[in-house]
């Protein structure tokens, strides 16, 4: 990806609430125009309270924040005007109607009435059939599109989507998909959370990972993949072992299950494995096994180890 | 997507508008709640007040006592209805969670109260005039001064709906929206002399009335009516002016600061 300058920049950020809880720790975090960025972490990283931040909607305790350049406190009209939100929460008006509460948030957003650009963006989230009833009478999934809608009415240039498929039905979350790919290549930057590893390695550019308030990974998704591309070889043995023997040092092996076996991890990319010259050097050192099987670590394996090496 | 305009106006009129579209729009839906009762109550005021207890009633200040409740229970109303309207269009939000929209967009507090306060005012002030209306099948009426007329309704509408709007931040709860109205401005209202002259006061009691700002707009639309008060008129201007200077820079406060909307 060329280097461009960040959309969004975050530094130094820190979130204490009133009740004394310390949310985000020191928060620095670069989002690239026209990425998309998945915010991945366990309940209460602290994934809402960021997107909170920058959107206005919690003050921060300290540290700085800039979308497209215009500081979020001294220059709020200018930074908010391009980002739009959809919160984690669903919270919609109730007796509204559908055209009418997305049409209150173009205005709310200062921007021109424009009835045709309405239009297109519910027909875009299949809501035009519901444009006329109130939002009370619609389903869970039909309000999420409804407040994605919303955020979308004043064509924002930054779009956060807080978990925007928990408690989506598959259809519609390949619909959600759909659109994000589309916003994408008009240029929208998009920001999401989510739990579903599976979204962030499909959608995502580029991966963070928050994990008690601190970020504790970023990086592409392609490298985050050459990662995943590292396998592990499992040996089960026949007779355990004690310690590895010293002529395998050279290996990257762990002696595991009470010495019963012996797991080789290397890199499928690579130019050579390894696995010819360890299998030789295991029969010279006199090592049978009776059963050998391969697994590839997932992201979310990744995830895990990542997320637990820090509690 | 098109028409990106770079910089956006120092200035959101379009959503101090979208505010109070919105706002009037939930008024229009709820007629009878919003119109009907009101008027419904103020002419039970008229028909126990007006004509069953006031036709054994003495003329006060040479004005026949049906009369003189008018500006009295319009005040009431206004009082009422200003809070409650504006207590709840704020607070209703905060307790959805809708707010965060509010919160998110690119509008500074004023202009979200302008909102508010204009849809909240705006619903008082019509009220008012048709409760004028109302009364004037009941009661003979004349009004001597109606541009300070106007001006009485105006701004206390619109101070009452600020006071509203803060009660609705302050509030974190249905009962807290409505203990203020409730425990505080209906009995101001009731000892504000809606349905007497503080004069008919022992000497005492009229001085305690004197600290209730309520005496001083009942008493400055009263006169906008009759041209007779119980305070000068330009005090009660004056204490109007200041309940709305106090209101202005409370809010602006609060918003400010985040108070009891941003954690
Ligand atoms: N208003 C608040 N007052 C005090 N603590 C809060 C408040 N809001 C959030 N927290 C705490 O801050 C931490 C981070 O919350 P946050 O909502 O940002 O997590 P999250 O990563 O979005 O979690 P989830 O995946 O469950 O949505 C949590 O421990 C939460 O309890
Ligand atoms: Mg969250």
């Amino acid at each position: 990806m060329p280097a461009m300058s960040p959309i969004i920049s975050v530094s130094g950020l820190s979130k204490t609430y009133a009740s004394g809880f310390q949310a985000l720790k020191t928060v620095d975090l670069e989002i690239r125009q026209g990425e998309i960025f998945a915010l991945l972490g366990p309940n209460g990283a602290g994934k809402t309270t960021l997107i909170s931040i920058i959107c206005g909607l919690v003050n921060p305790s300290t540290g700085t924040v800039k979308a497209d350049g215009h500081d979020i406190v001294t220059d709020y009209r200018a930074a908010r005007a391009k980002i739009g939100l959809v919160p984690q929460e669903l919270t919609t008006d109730a007796f509204e109607t559908v055209r009418a509460t997305v049409s209150f948030s173009r205005g709310l957003f200062g921007k021109r009435k424009d009835p045709d650009l309405v239009e297109r963006v519910l027909k875009d989230l299949s809501l035009w059939d519901k444009r006329d009833t109130q939002i009370r009478r619609l389903s869970g999934g039909m309000k999420r599109r409804v407040m994605i809608a919303k955020a979308l009415a004043h064509e924002p240039r930054i779009l956060f989507l807080d978990e925007p498929t928990a408690g989506v039905d598959v259809e519609l979350r390949q619909d959600m998909w759909q659109l994000v790919r589309r916003l994408r290549e008009s240029g929208v930057t998009i920001i999401l959370t989510t739990h579903y590893i599976e979204e962030a390695e499909e959608m995502a550019d580029r991966v963070g990972v928050i994990s008690k308030g601190e970020i504790i990974l970023v990086e592409d998704k392609t490298e985050l993949m050459r990662k995943l591309g590292r396998k592990q070889l499992t040996l089960s043995l026949q007779a355990p072992l004690a310690a590895l023997p010293e002529s395998l040092a050279g290996y990257d092996l762990i002696l595991a299950a009470g010495g019963d076996e012996i797991v080789f991890t290397y890199d499928t990319k690579a130019e050579r494995t390894g696995i010819t010259a360890l299998l030789q050097a295991l029969g010279e050192a006199g090592i049978r096994f009776r059963d050998l099987n391969t697994s590839q670590s997932s992201l979310e394996d990744i995830f895990v180890s990542l997320v637990r090496g820090r509690s | 997507m098109t028409s990106v305009s770079d910089a956006p106006p120092a200035f959101n009129g379009r959503a101090i508008a979208a505010i109070y579209r919105f706002e009037m729009a939930r008024t229009l839906r709820t007629p009878l709640q919003s119109v009907v009762s009101p008027v419904l109550s103020t002419s039970l005021y008229f028909v126990v007040f007006g004509a069953a207890i006031g036709s054994r009633m003495q003329e006060i200040d040479g004005i026949a006592y049906g009369a003189f409740i008018v500006p009295g229970l319009i005040m009431l109303t206004l009082l009422t209805q200003s809070i409650a309207n504006a207590s709840f269009a704020i607070y209703f939000p905060k307790f959805t969670g809708t707010i965060y929209e509010l919160l998110s967009a690119p509008v500074a507090w004023w202009e979200v109260v302008l909102g508010y306060v204009g849809a909240a005012a705006t619903k008082s002030v019509v009220l008012g005039l048709i409760i004028l209306l109302t009364a004037t099948f009941f009661v003979p009426l004349r009004i001597e001064h109606p541009f300070w007329m106007l001006l009485f309704l105006v701004l206390t509408a619109v101070t009452f709906s600020l006071f509203g709007v803060i009660i609705g931040i302050w509030a974190d709860g249905f009962e807290r929206l409505q203990v203020v109205p409730l425990l505080v401005v209906t009995p101001l209202a009731f000892l504000g002399g809606s349905f007497y002259s503080i004069d008919m006061l022992p000497p005492l009691w009229r001085t305690v009335a004197l600290f209730n700002p309520v005496v001083y707009l009942i008493s400055g639309f009263r006169w906008s009516f009759f041209g007779v008060a119980d305070v000068g008129v330009g005090v009660s201007l004056g204490m109007t002016l200041a309940f709305l200077l106090v209101c202005i820079v409370a809010t602006g406060w609060i918003f400010r600061t985040g108070y009891r909307l941003k954690n």
